[in-house]
């Protein structure tokens, strides 16, 4: 296996994938630093999808390197499981949580504890597991409603539910595409705050389409266009550069 | 570890449901033995045999019902893991007729007289110990439910097309046992059984030990199914039928989970098939046929996918109607069946117990709102998390 000598968390180099002849992504380069939070934006097809599903192993590349944790895993040769064990969570688009189970259920199955048939099998909640499940429910706000069905809650909700499950798992890296599409303005507003204190602990890139949220996180901002990065820097000098009003904003 | 397994299996209805089968298969054969015939109490044998039977569908019902309702696995080929501990039991009790069949070969089953046969095959040696029969009552299907599930889930079939090949699974089955090589007596089966452990299979004693059994093992599957899906593996199974790719990106192997449950299910079906064919007094190709499979779907639906009571009383019922549709009106059962599914898909989604268990909660939750009439907050107002972790 091929090693890369690099401090950063995630590390993808030319990284290129096509689908029955369309280039999804055309030689992607990207690094996330340890502790970082970083949000991508770019127009529809560009790639953002696509690029999670390379680094958490649904798709593997045509070609390129991705590696994490400082370069000493070559996820381009794990699976799904293998991946979201050695600590990258994703957030879907949709928010997908367990439906027919309680809140309750799905911090337990999230939690950050031994995956295999007959360790959940004979698997017994201890006072550690639940006071974790207790305290991932206050930072979601969610413990009134512990025994609720999560078909039961909210949009927003749910995408809470969804966030304090990728808690539990106690990623080092979480991968959040759109949290804020169809919540209100009050929400998405609590969700930039939610995801600045989680980035404390760990990298998150967030990939959103509401410019308004970008700007309300403050952070260093990719813009992708046609499979590769168009510019990055900081949300002022991406938005003012000529090439992403012309791919993106300006659309 | 065990013990907290058995603790949340054993919990509330599972008990009483456990205890109201053994009871049966304790009551329905002293009714049968005890009372003299002409009581009003009394149980003729063939109905203790055709009850048996029934608790034997019941748990190839419910031996479906923990990949279908739970895992969501729509296996329309479960009737081969019944028939093949069908045909291990049967092989058992060929052995056992011995000198006395028509052609009188001390170790040769009849069919293999008949085809001119000079030495058992290899796979039937060793058939006439009790014990590693029972053995390969579990390890054939359980062998096969592994090496199916082991290529299927790891290349992610899933939906529709898994369910298609578990049919041409089936088929496949029917097909090599209708041969007369196969060396499993071809279309005819194997039948004219005469002893069971030295006991006779005709005799009403051995019938009551054998439905009482059938009470017994089914108990036993239920508290087993019912520890399966309260346990963390269950809430991960439920997981899976609901959510496949977040149980996948929470880092759990959904291609083991499924295993796991495919094989152990497999094994059900094959105690079924086992407990069924001493008391059928047969076993042939027809029951690898695609149709009986089906069928057991169709009770499945009918007594509730995802409830452990449900596919019980589904199977049971369905088989009260079939045996009295077959009597009764015997070129009408086939339309009856499918009227009835189609009834429970558009009318009752969740099955009797579901829809049960579904009015009854139904009824909690108006009770519970009644009670704190007013206290609710609207959740859309409702606070926004809190920003710490």
């Amino acid at each position: 296996m091929k090693e890369k000598t690099t401090s950063s968390l995630l590390y993808l180099d030319g990284v290129s994938v096509s689908f029955d002849g369309f280039k999804a992504l055309n030689s992607l380069s990207f690094i996330v630093e340890p502790g970082e939070l970083r949000a991508i934006i770019g127009p529809n097809g560009a790639g953002k999808t696509t690029m999670m599903d390379i680094i958490t192993g649904k798709t593997r590349p045509d070609s390129g390197d991705v590696f994490f944790d400082g370069g000493k895993i070559d996820l381009t040769k794990k699976d799904e499981a293998d991946i979201a064990q050695l600590g990258i969570g994703r957030k879907f688009q949709k928010p997908t949580v367990f439906e027919s189970h309680t809140v309750w259920d799905n911090l337990e199955l999230a939690l950050n504890r031994k995956r295999g048939v007959f360790a959940t099998l004979f698997y017994r909640l201890t006072e550690t597991d639940k006071a974790r499940i207790e305290e991932i429910m206050t930072t979601i706000r969610l413990t009134h409603r512990r025994d609720e069905l999560a078909a039961n809650l909210s949009h927003g909700q749910k995408q809470w539910l969804e966030i304090g499950m990728l808690l539990a798992q106690e990623p080092k890296l979480l991968l959040v595409d759109e949290p804020v599409a169809g919540m209100t303005d009050a929400e998405t507003a609590e969700t930039a705050i939610l995801l600045r204190e989680i980035a404390k602990t760990r990298s998150v890139v967030v990939v959103e389409h509401d410019m308004g949220f970008i700007r309300d996180l403050g952070v260093k901002v990719t813009c992708l266009a046609e499979g590769s990065v168009l510019a990055e820097g900081s949300i002022d000098f991406v938005s003012s550069d000529p090439k992403v009003i012309e791919n993106y904003l300006g659309r | 570890m065990i013990t907290g397994f058995l603790l949340r299996a054993l919990e509330g209805k599972i008990i009483i449901a456990a205890a109201i089968l053994v009871a049966i298969g304790l009551l329905v054969p002293a009714l049968n033995l005890l009372m003299p015939p002409e009581s009003a109490l009394h149980i003729p044998t063939y109905i203790v045999s055709l009850l048996g039977k029934y608790l034997c569908y019941a748990l190839l019902a419910l031996a479906l019902d923990l990949v279908w309702g739970y895992c969501g696995i729509l296996s329309l080929g479960h009737g081969a893991f019944f028939a093949l501990g069908g045909y291990a039991m049967g092989m058992y009790l060929m052995r056992q007729v011995g000198s006395r069949g028509v052609y009188g070969d001390p170790i040769l089953p009849d069919f293999m007289v008949f085809l001119n046969w000079k030495e058992l095959p290899w796979f039937w040696h060793g058939m006439d110990m009790f014990p590693l029969a029972m053995a390969m009552v579990l390890i054939v299907p359980g062998l096969l439910a592994f090496v199916f599930g082991w290529f299927a889930f790891r290349s992610r079939v899933n939906g529709v097309y898994l369910s298609i090949i578990t049919q041409a699974m089936t088929y496949a089955l029917l097909l090599a046992f209708f041969r007369n090589d196969m060396g499993f007596g071809g279309n005819n089966g194997l039948t004219d059984y005469k002893e069971i452990i030295g006991f006779n299979v005709q005799a009403d004693g051995t019938r009551a030990v054998l439905f009482a059994l059938s009470a017994i093992f089914l108990a036993l599957c239920l508290i087993i199914a019912s520890g399966i899906v309260r346990s963390k593996f269950g809430k991960v199974l439920v997981g899976v039928r609901d959510a496949e790719s977040r149980v996948r990106f929470l880092g759990y192997r959904v291609e083991n989970i499924k295993l796991f449950t495919f094989v152990v299910s497999a094994m059900m079906a094959g105690i079924a098939g086992a407990l069924y064919v001493p008391q059928v007094g047969i076993i042939n190709p027809g029951e690898f046929a695609p149709a009986n499979s089906i069928e057991v779907v169709v009770w499945t639906a009918v007594g509730g996918r995802g409830t452990l009571i449900g596919p019980i009383i589904g199977a049971i019922l369905v088989n009260v109607g079939k045996s009295y549709f077959t009597g009764a009106f015997p070129d009408l059962w086939l339309f009856a069946l499918g009227g009835l599914f189609i009834f429970v898909t558009l009318f009752l989604p969740k099955g009797i117990v579901g829809t049960v268990q579904q009015y009854l909660a139904r009824r909690k939750d108006f009770a519970r709102a009644a009670d704190s009439d007013g206290a609710r907050t609207d959740v859309k107002t409702e606070p926004a998390p809190a920003a710490a972790e």
